[in-house]
C-alpha cells in the first residue's frame, strides 16, 4: 500500500522535475499577479497593507487553478491513467499520491514565496508566519478540491474554463478563512480560530476528496 | 428493502410492480404528463391567493412601508433555490447508489429551476435593498452565499450540458451536485463567521422584525406555490429529457404518434 503511494509520488515528482518550466510558470504567474495589484489600485502604503492578505490569497488561488488541468491530462493522454485504474491497487491511494505530488510542486512554492511577496506590501512582521501557515493549510485543500474538478472535466471540450466555473465557488470558504486568518492577526483578535477551521477543512477534504476524485476518474475513463 | 427484492420479476422480463415501476422512464413519462398539469394548476391558484394576501390583505409595514412586499416573492425564491440544490444532491446520490437513470434525469430537470429561483432571489433582493438599505448590493453573508449558489448551479448545468455521453454527464453531474451540497452549509456558516470578525455588515435578514400573522401566511402560501411550480416545471422537463434520451426506442415513437393524433383530434 505504502509502496504504491510512494512509487506514484516519486514518479510524479520526478516527472514535474523533468519539466520544471511548467512549475516556474505557476510561480511566475503568482508573482506577477501580486505585483500587478499596486499598479491597479494605486501604491498608497496603507491601502496596500490593507489589501495584502486578500491579494496574496486570491493570487495563490488563481495560480493553483492555472496548474490544475495538468494534474491528470498527461496521464490521460498517454494511457497511464487507464492502466492505473485497471491495476489492483486502490485508486484512492494513488489519486492521493498524485495530489500530494501536485501540491508539493505547485502549492508549496506558493507557500514559500508568499512571505517574500508580503514584504513588498509592507505587511507587518507578525502577520507573516500566520500568512505562511494559512497558505500551508489552505493550498492542500485547493489541490484536493481542484483534483475532483480536474477529474470531472478530463478530456471535455472547453474543460479549462469549465474547471474554473466548477472549482472557484468551492474555493471560496478556503479563501475566506485563509485571508481572514491574516486579517484577524492584524486586527489583534488572533488567528487561531481561522487556522483551526482551515485545519478542519483540510482534514475533511483529505478524507472525502480522494474518493470523489477516484469516482470522477472512473466516470471519465468509462 | 422489500420493494427492492423483486429481482425475480425483472429476471423474468416483467416490469417491477408497485410504485417502483415508475423508476423506468417509460413508465414515468405518462405519469409525469398526468401529474404536471395538476401541480401547475395548484401553483397558479396558490400564487393568486398568495399575491392577493400579500398585496391587498397584508398591512403596510411600519418600518419599511410598502417596499417590504417584495418579501412574498423574495423569500420563497430564496428557500426554493437552496432546497432544490439539496433535492438535486438527493437524486444524484440515489442515482449513484441505485444506478437508476431517472434519478439523474430528475436532478438535471431541477437544476434550471433552481438557478432561476436563485437569480430571482438575488434580483428581488437587490431591488429591495436599494430603497431600504440604500444600496443594491452589499458583501453580506447571505447575499454572497446566494451568489455562490448561483455559480454552483451554473457549474452543474454547464458540466452536464458539455459532456456528450449521457451516462458520463449523469455521473459527473451527480458528483458535482454532491460535492457542492457539502459546500452549501460551509459557505453559509463560513461567511457568517467571516462577518462577525469583520465589522458587521449593516444588513442581516435574520434580524427581520417579527412578522404579522397575515404576512407570514402570505409568505407561506407563496412558498407553497413555488413548490408546486417547481414540481410542475421539473416534471415537464423530465418528460422532455426522457424523450430526448429514449428517442431511439420504439415506445417513444408510439407515444409521439399518439400525442400528435391527440393534438389533431383536439383541434
Amino acid at each position: 500500500m505504502l509502496n504504491c503511494f510512494l512509487a506514484i509520488l516519486r514518479r510524479d515528482l520526478l516527472l514535474s522535475w523533468r519539466g520544471r518550466a511548467d512549475l516556474l510558470v505557476t510561480l511566475a504567474f503568482f508573482v506577477i499577479v501580486v505585483c500587478l495589484f499596486p499598479f491597479g489600485v494605486g501604491a498608497e502604503p496603507n491601502q496596500l497593507r490593507a489589501i495584502a492578505p486578500g491579494v496574496l490569497w486570491v493570487a495563490a488561488l488563481l495560480a493553483s487553478l492555472l496548474a490544475l488541468h495538468r494534474l491528470f491530462a498527461q496521464d490521460h493522454a498517454d494511457g497511464t491513467l487507464e492502466q492505473l485504474l485497471l491495476s489492483s491497487e486502490p485508486a484512492v491511494l494513488w489519486v492521493l499520491a498524485k495530489i500530494a505530488a501536485f501540491w508539493l510542486t505547485t502549492g508549496l512554492p506558493l507557500v514559500l514565496a508568499a512571505p517574500l511577496l508580503a514584504l513588498l506590501f509592507d505587511l507587518e512582521q507578525g502577520a507573516l508566519p500566520v500568512l505562511t501557515l494559512s497558505l500551508a493549510l489552505g493550498t492542500p485543500i485547493l489541490a484536493l478540491l481542484g483534483a475532483v474538478g480536474a477529474a470531472l472535466t478530463l478530456g471535455v471540450r472547453g474543460g479549462g474554463m469549465l474547471l474554473a466555473l466548477l472549482v472557484l465557488p468551492l474555493y471560496v470558504p478556503v479563501l475566506i478563512f485563509g485571508a481572514g486568518a491574516v486579517d484577524a492577526q492584524l486586527a489583534g483578535t488572533g488567528a487561531a480560530a481561522h487556522l483551526l477551521l482551515l485545519g478542519g477543512g483540510l482534514a475533511a477534504a483529505l478524507a472525502l476528496a480522494p474518493w470523489a476524485c477516484a469516482a470522477a476518474l472512473r466516470i471519465a475513463m468509462e | 428493502m422489500t420493494t427492492l427484492m423483486i429481482s425475480p420479476n425483472r429476471a423474468a422480463g416483467r416490469a417491477p410492480s408497485g410504485w417502483l415501476r415508475f423508476a423506468a422512464p417509460q413508465q414515468f413519462y405518462p405519469l409525469a404528463g398526468r401529474l404536471a398539469p395538476w401541480f401547475a394548476a395548484l401553483a397558479a391558484v396558490l400564487t393568486l391567493i398568495g399575491l392577493y394576501i400579500g398585496f391587498f390583505l397584508a398591512p403596510t409595514d411600519f418600518q419599511q412601508g410598502e417596499v417590504y412586499r417584495v418579501i412574498f416573492i423574495h423569500v420563497p425564491a430564496a428557500w426554493m433555490s437552496m432546497l432544490i440544490y439539496l433535492a438535486m444532491a438527493f437524486w444524484s446520490a440515489l442515482g449513484l447508489v441505485l444506478n437508476t437513470r431517472l434519478s439523474f434525469i430528475m436532478s438535471q430537470a431541477l437544476a434550471p429551476t433552481g438557478a432561476m429561483f436563485c437569480f430571482v432571489a438575488l434580483w428581488t433582493g437587490a431591488l429591495w435593498g436599494k430603497p431600504t438599505w440604500g444600496t443594491y448590493w452589499v458583501w453580506d453573508a447571505r447575499l454572497t452565499s446566494q451568489l455562490l449558489l448561483l455559480f454552483l448551479y451554473f457549474g452543474f448545468i454547464a458540466l452536464t450540458r458539455v459532456i456528450e455521453d449521457p451516462r458520463r454527464a449523469d455521473r459527473a453531474g451527480a458528483i458535482v451536485a454532491l460535492v457542492g451540497a457539502v459546500n452549501v452549509p460551509i459557505i453559509y456558516f463560513s461567511v457568517q463567521w467571516w462577518n462577525t470578525l469583520h465589522q458587521g455588515a449593516s444588513v442581516s435578514l435574520t434580524k427581520a422584525p417579527s412578522m404579522a400573522g397575515i404576512m407570514l401566511a402570505g409568505m407561506l402560501v407563496m412558498a407553497l406555490a413555488a413548490w408546486m411550480y417547481s414540481i410542475a416545471v421539473a416534471l415537464w422537463r423530465v418528460r422532455a429529457l426522457i424523450l430526448e434520451r429514449e428517442r431511439h426506442t420504439e415506445w417513444v415513437g408510439e407515444v409521439l404518434q399518439i400525442e400528435a393524433a391527440g393534438a389533431r383530434g383536439g383541434r
